[in-house]
């Protein structure tokens, strides 16, 4: 026990502050008693150990990542396995193509996945549902707003819990995606297993 | 594998939902498409379409409405980040057009002429989250008990002066941090006064926040004045005439996004303040006819 909690004491997470839900995500991680810091800047992501790309607009964040100069280092750390976790407009920066993006957003290719913008509808059809994740005995109360829908898996990408019929949950190696909002939910258990991996 | 049947939409959940999305975020007023494609390509977060941008509405005088149900469909055509739109005070059927036209967002707004003087528009019956302004704690709370998903300031609308945002946030802002130190019997005093439903001033006490995100508005004309709402506490900026009343709309904007983002750090306020040409100019508060703010009850 000492083991595990002065462990995690010592990990610092980042969450990616350049809009979005941020701070909902840092509520999760104090309520886990894990610091989480606000990456907005380069020398910020220097100090962290694991990375949030949070809900929000992600042709906002795209054009922010570039002006801020975080595109070029969050990369780098992605290719040398920084854990990271994003969730809704995260999961779209993280993905391999963004279909119904603007021409100049830009995408981490850190996952193989292919994902289409608003995919469910406007705000009208933003909805919650209890989805069944694989790791959790309990479902998982999940929070869509004006989701992304990931339209194809490549390989070495693992599902780990479906809405209907699509992946709506998904890892590979290092990188952690959900296309609805944990942050939201009032429940620790995914940014619990995120951490696993940290 | 199994699969969830039972879904939700129109919660209380997800409107306050978008509001999260929206935070750290510019919402741009946009009168036609051709503008809401400038403030995307800025960085904006959100458009509010709407007919006149409110310093026009001020010149022009008359009754202001909502907008143009083709003019909000052309912006939704052109843009992918979420579109607003704004009803009159009151005016339900207005909203009921909105949320048939799928806007993601309605403002029932004070910039606008009232529709009604004494009541405004149950929110709860609306699948689309609400916006409302609020001078003070009180009317931002009678707005969330009516089923507001996201406050902002009412600032002064049109005037490219910040000085009545401030006064609105510091005014919330403030009262929220005493009701955290008044004790349970004080709260009974604090709902009379601020004439805001005594359970919603008791949540407040215990949790510090508003039940839902808070923004600013009103005023915002340059990059510090974002960074300013930001660091009095606003959550996001909503910039109405301040970006298509200045002299080149595009840079500003772009400005005023990031200014927003790093509302902490001067020097890049400093720098992204560079160049922007002339700010709209603006009028002082003892020179206007009406105030928009003093709309709404």
């Amino acid at each position: 026990m000492v083991g595990v909690s002065s462990k995690k004491a010592a990990i610092k997470v980042g969450v990616l502050a350049l809009q979005g839900a941020f701070a909902r995500h840092q509520k999760v991680f104090h309520e886990l008693s894990v610091d989480a810091i606000e990456v907005r800047t380069p020398a910020n992501l220097e100090k962290v150990d694991a990375l949030v790309m949070p809900g929000g607009e992600s042709t906002t964040m795209s054009q922010l990542l570039e002006s801020s100069q975080l595109f070029e280092p969050i990369s780098r750390r992605l290719k040398e396995g920084l854990p990271v976790f994003g969730t809704c407009a995260g999961m779209i920066l993280l993905s391999r193509t963004i279909l119904d993006g603007r021409a100049d957003q830009l995408s981490f290719d850190a996952i193989n996945i292919d994902v289409q913008r608003n995919a469910y509808g406007r705000q009208i059809d933003s909805f919650e549902a209890d989805i069944k994740i694989d790791s959790l005995d309990q479902p998982f109360h999940a929070v869509f707003i004006r989701a992304p829908r990931i339209v194809s898996l490549g390989s070495g990408v693992t599902p780990l819990a479906y809405c209907g019929d699509d992946v709506v949950l998904a890892r590979q190696e290092n990188v952690l995606v959900a296309s609805f909002h944990p942050e939201l939910a009032d429940d620790v258990r995914l940014h619990e297993l995120f951490l696993k991996g940290v | 594998m199994a699969k969830s049947e039972v879904t939700k939409t129109g919660s209380m959940v997800v409107k306050r939902g978008l509001a999260e999305m929206l935070k750290g975020g510019v919402i741009m007023d946009v009168v036609n498409a051709d503008q809401a494609k400038i403030a995307e390509d800025a960085g904006a977060c959100a458009v509010m379409a709407l007919e006149r941008v409110p310093a026009d509405i001020r010149r022009d005088g008359g009754v202001a409405r909502m907008s143009d149900p083709e003019m909000i469909e052309k912006i939704q055509a052109v843009v992918s980040i979420p579109v607003m739109a704004k009803a009159r005070i009151g005016h339900f059927v207005e909203a009921q057009v909105l949320e048939s036209l799928n806007v993601d967002f309605i403002d029932e707004s004070e910039v606008l002429t009232p529709a009604d003087e004494s009541h405004h528009i149950d929110k709860f019956a609306f699948k689309p989250p609400f916006v409302c302004g609020a001078t003070n704690l009180g009317e931002a709370l009678r707005r969330i008990s009516e089923g507001a998903a996201l406050i902002r300031s009412k600032g002064e609308a049109g005037t490219g002066n910040i000085v009545e945002a401030v006064r609105h946030l510091r005014s919330i802002i403030g009262d929220i941090r005493k009701i955290t130190k008044a004790d349970s019997a004080e709260l009974f005093e604090w709902a009379k006064r601020l004439q805001a439903p005594l359970p919603l001033v008791q949540e407040i006490a215990e949790t510090g926040w508003l039940q839902v995100p808070l923004f600013c508005a009103g005023g915002i004309a340059t990059p510090s004045d974002a960074a300013l709402a930001m660091q009095l506490g606003a959550e996001a900026v909503f910039v109405g005439s301040g970006i298509f009343k200045s002299d080149d709309p595009s840079p500003r904007a772009r400005a005023i996004v990031e200014a927003t983002t790093h509302f902490r750090d001067a020097a890049i306020i400093a720098k992204v303040s560079r160049n922007l040409g002339a700010p709209m100019t603006g009028i002082g508060m003892d020179n206007i006819q009406e105030r928009f703010a003093e709309r709404g009850w």
